[in-house]
Formats: C-alpha cells, sequence, structure tokens
C-alpha cells in the first residue's frame, strides 16, 4: 500500500482557535499555541509534524478556511 | 522529508474556495455559519456558476454573507430572502438563485414566505442554517429551540407546556420545536428536502453533497424548490466552548432533528 506524508499551512493570523480542527485530526498532528496571535487567539499548529498523512479532515472542518493541506506519495 | 519539502503548490490538496473573498468572516470561533459558507463557495466552483449566480442573505448572524463570497448578492428585509429570490429567478430565470438563512429568519417572522415559495415550487434553492436560537441578537428562543433548553427569553428551559400544579395543567406555553423542514417537504412545490450537518468531516462531505444536488436540480430546470437544512452551532449563545457546542448538538439536536434525506426527486423518502 502507498503512504503518504502530509503537511498543512494554517494562515495564523486569521485562526480563531476554535480547536475544532485539533479534535478532528486523525493523527493528533494539530494543537493550539501557548502564543496568541493579533486578535489573541491560540492558533492552530502542526505539533506533530511527522505524523501528518495528508487527510484534509482538518482543512474541511475548519470553519474559518485557514487551513491548506499538502500531501505527497512516498 | 522536511515541512518545506512538502509545502508547495503541486502537493495542494485543499485549500479554501476561490469564490470566498478575503474577508474574514466575523462569525465567533468554531461557527457553523462559516463552514456552511465554505462548503456553498466550493460547490459554486465546481459547478462553474459563479458568474450566474445570485444569493440572498437573511437577518441574522449571516446578514453580511454577501462581503464573503464573490458572487451577486442581494441582502433582504428579516425573513423574506425566499420571497426575494422568488422575484428573482421570475425575471431571470437563467440565473442561479439561492437563500441562505437562519432558524429565526426562516422559521420565526419569515414563515410565511418560507411555505409559500415551497408551495408555490419556485425553482430555487434555499440554505437554512438551524442553531436553534436567534444567534445575532443575544440568544433568544427561536421555534427550532429545543424542549428545556434555556435562551435569554427561556430562563428556566423552553416548555412546551406549563408545569403541572399550577393550576395551568397542559395550558400551551412556549410551544413545540418547530420541524419546518419535514412540514415543507409534504408540499408538492419542494423537489428535494434533506437534513444535513457540519460538525465533523464526513458529514461536512455528506452536506456538501446535498447542497449540489440542491443547485444542480435547480441547473438542470427541475421544477420545485431544493431545501438543505443545517444543523449548526450558536455556541457563543449556547454558552460553551466550540468543541463542546458541536458535541452537545450531536447529543441534543440531532435526536430531534435527525440528518438525512426526506423528500429526492420529489418523493418523500421512507423511513
Ligand atoms: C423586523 C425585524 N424584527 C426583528 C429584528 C431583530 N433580529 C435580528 S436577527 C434576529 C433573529 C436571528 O436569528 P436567526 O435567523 O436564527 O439567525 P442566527 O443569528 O441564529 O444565524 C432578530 C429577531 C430585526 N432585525 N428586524
Ligand atoms: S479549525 Fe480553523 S480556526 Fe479553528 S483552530 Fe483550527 S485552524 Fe484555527
Ligand atoms: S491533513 Fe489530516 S493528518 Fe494532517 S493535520 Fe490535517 S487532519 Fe491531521
Ligand atoms: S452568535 Fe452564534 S450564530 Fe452568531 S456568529 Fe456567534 S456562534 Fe455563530
Ligand atoms: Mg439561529
Amino acid at each position: 500500500m502507498a503512504s503518504f506524508k502530509g503537511a498543512i499551512s494554517v494562515d495564523t493570523e486569521r485562526c480563531k482557535g476554535c480547536g475544532v480542527c485539533v479534535v478532528n485530526c486523525p493523527m493528533g498532528v494539530i494543537s493550539l499555541a501557548k502564543e496568541v496571535n493579533g486578535k489573541g487567539y491560540n492558533y492552530a499548529y502542526m505539533a506533530e509534524p511527522d505524523k501528518c498523512i495528508g487527510c484534509a479532515s482538518c482543512g474541511i472542518v475548519c470553519p474559518d478556511g485557514v487551513i491548506s493541506v499538502y500531501k505527497v506519495k512516498l | 522529508m522536511t515541512v518545506q519539502d512538502i509545502i508547495k503548490p503541486e502537493n495542494l490538496v485543499y485549500q479554501k474556495s476561490k469564490l470566498l473573498t478575503n474577508k474574514p468572516f466575523h462569525y465567533c470561533p468554531g461557527c457553523g455559519h462559516g463552514t456552511v459558507h465554505r462548503i456553498i463557495a466550493e460547490v459554486l466552483e465546481e459547478l462553474g456558476v459563479d458568474d450566474r449566480t445570485i444569493g440572498v442573505s437573511p437577518v441574522g448572524c449571516a446578514v453580511m454573507a454577501y462581503d464573503y463570497f464573490d458572487v451577486d448578492f442581494v441582502e433582504a428585509a428579516h425573513g423574506r430572502a425566499p420571497a426575494c429570490a422568488t422575484g428573482i429567478k421570475r425575471v431571470w430565470p437563467d440565473k442561479i438563485v439561492f437563500s441562505y438563512q437562519g432558524d429565526g429568519d426562516l422559521a420565526a417572522i419569515g414563515t410565511c414566505e418560507t411555505i409559500h415559495t415551497c408551495n408555490r415550487g419556485e425553482n430555487i434553492t434555499m440554505i437554512f442554517v438551524n442553531n436553534g436560537i436567534y444567534g445575532m441578537t443575544g440568544g433568544q428562543m427561536a421555534p427550532t429551540t429545543l424542549e428545556g433548553m434555556k435562551t435569554a427569553t427561556t430562563p428556566y428551559g423552553r416548555k412546551a407546556t406549563l408545569p403541572a400544579g399550577a393550576g395551568f395543567d397542559g395550558i400551551p406555553n412556549n410551544g413545540y420545536p418547530l420541524h419546518i423542514t419535514e412540514l415543507i417537504a409534504h408540499l408538492p412545490g419542494t423537489k428535494y428536502v434533506t437534513r444535513q450537518a457540519v460538525y465533523d468531516p464526513a458529514h461536512v462531505r455528506n452536506a456538501k453533497k446535498a447542497i449540489k444536488k440542491a443547485f444542480e436540480n435547480q441547473i438542470n430546470g427541475k421544477s420545485g424548490v431544493n431545501f438543505v437544512e443545517i444543523v449548526s452551532n450558536c455556541n457563543s449563545n449556547w454558552k460553551m466552548e466550540p468543541v463542546a457546542a458541536n458535541k452537545w448538538l450531536v447529543e441534543n439536536m440531532l435526536p430531534e432533528y435527525p440528518l438525512g434525506d426526506i423528500k429526492v426527486d420529489g418523493k418523500l423518502v421512507e423511513k
């Protein structure tokens, strides 16, 4: 079976720190940062980048559309 | 392989639709309105009808939806979006017309417009975001509010009938949660009627498929209203954090408002 490796980029300044992506990532990749963005939100970031499979669940569920997902076949 | 090696244009598998403007949504963190906007934009982009689409936004939190979609838009008076959409579609039958409304807008002040638009069988798409409350105005009870649910106007919880022992036993008080979607499904003027949700990726995908069908029917000129209800959260007025609100939605809203198609191609779905 082909395996995939993924990565996400979060538009940090537009993230509202709602945490919806965090609980919907099947691989436990995403956490909310301790730091805040310009609006005071604890933004989402890839805490465990090695685990990302590029499934796009986070992007599909983010209410603000701030996640872009990338994927490569290994 | 580093993250920088993967984040390259040729490896992109998901990004927000180009039919959304660059304006950040004003919605509260985790609000389902944003997710619904996103998938409507994706559908319009995939169907390639953006240059002939006209949306009608409501009064409610989504009042400024016109700022977020890069398609033509009209903002209707409270509850009147389907009447407005009717006029636009009748004058311009070639345009793809959709209304976007909350539950206060569609099922309270706009009940008349909702029922008669559905009864006339206008060839439009109606998107109905049901969060069981008046979000914009600070969380008053809506017709769709669940029994027992605390709101600004039902601080002790919505009661369909007054409590026993007060001398008013059985007297109607706040009424029952209004199933407007099942109601309009029984009108011959509705073509496709479905209830969906957007709290997790699988349901977002289903909701997107439903919205796509609701637009395809209109594009194919099948007469009749295509109606998509989305059960959504209003985490701010439910007074919960977004993730907790979605969990509450699954446990409390969905038993009252079960998901799935209610009417397909003009025929009620047997349950
Ligand atoms: C004629 C009129 N009556 C009342 C209001 C106040 N008002 C504004 S939004 C709203 C209800 C919105 O609730 P809903 O349609 O459920 O939208 P949500 O914000 O929950 O998405 C009300 C009663 C108004 N703006 N105009
Ligand atoms: S779902 Fe979107 S807005 Fe919410 S925390 Fe994740 S990236 Fe930020
Ligand atoms: S693409 Fe999938 S695995 Fe990667 S962060 Fe998003 S949800 Fe998690
Ligand atoms: S008040 Fe409720 S419906 Fe309005 S943006 Fe906030 S969470 Fe969404
Ligand atoms: Mg509402």
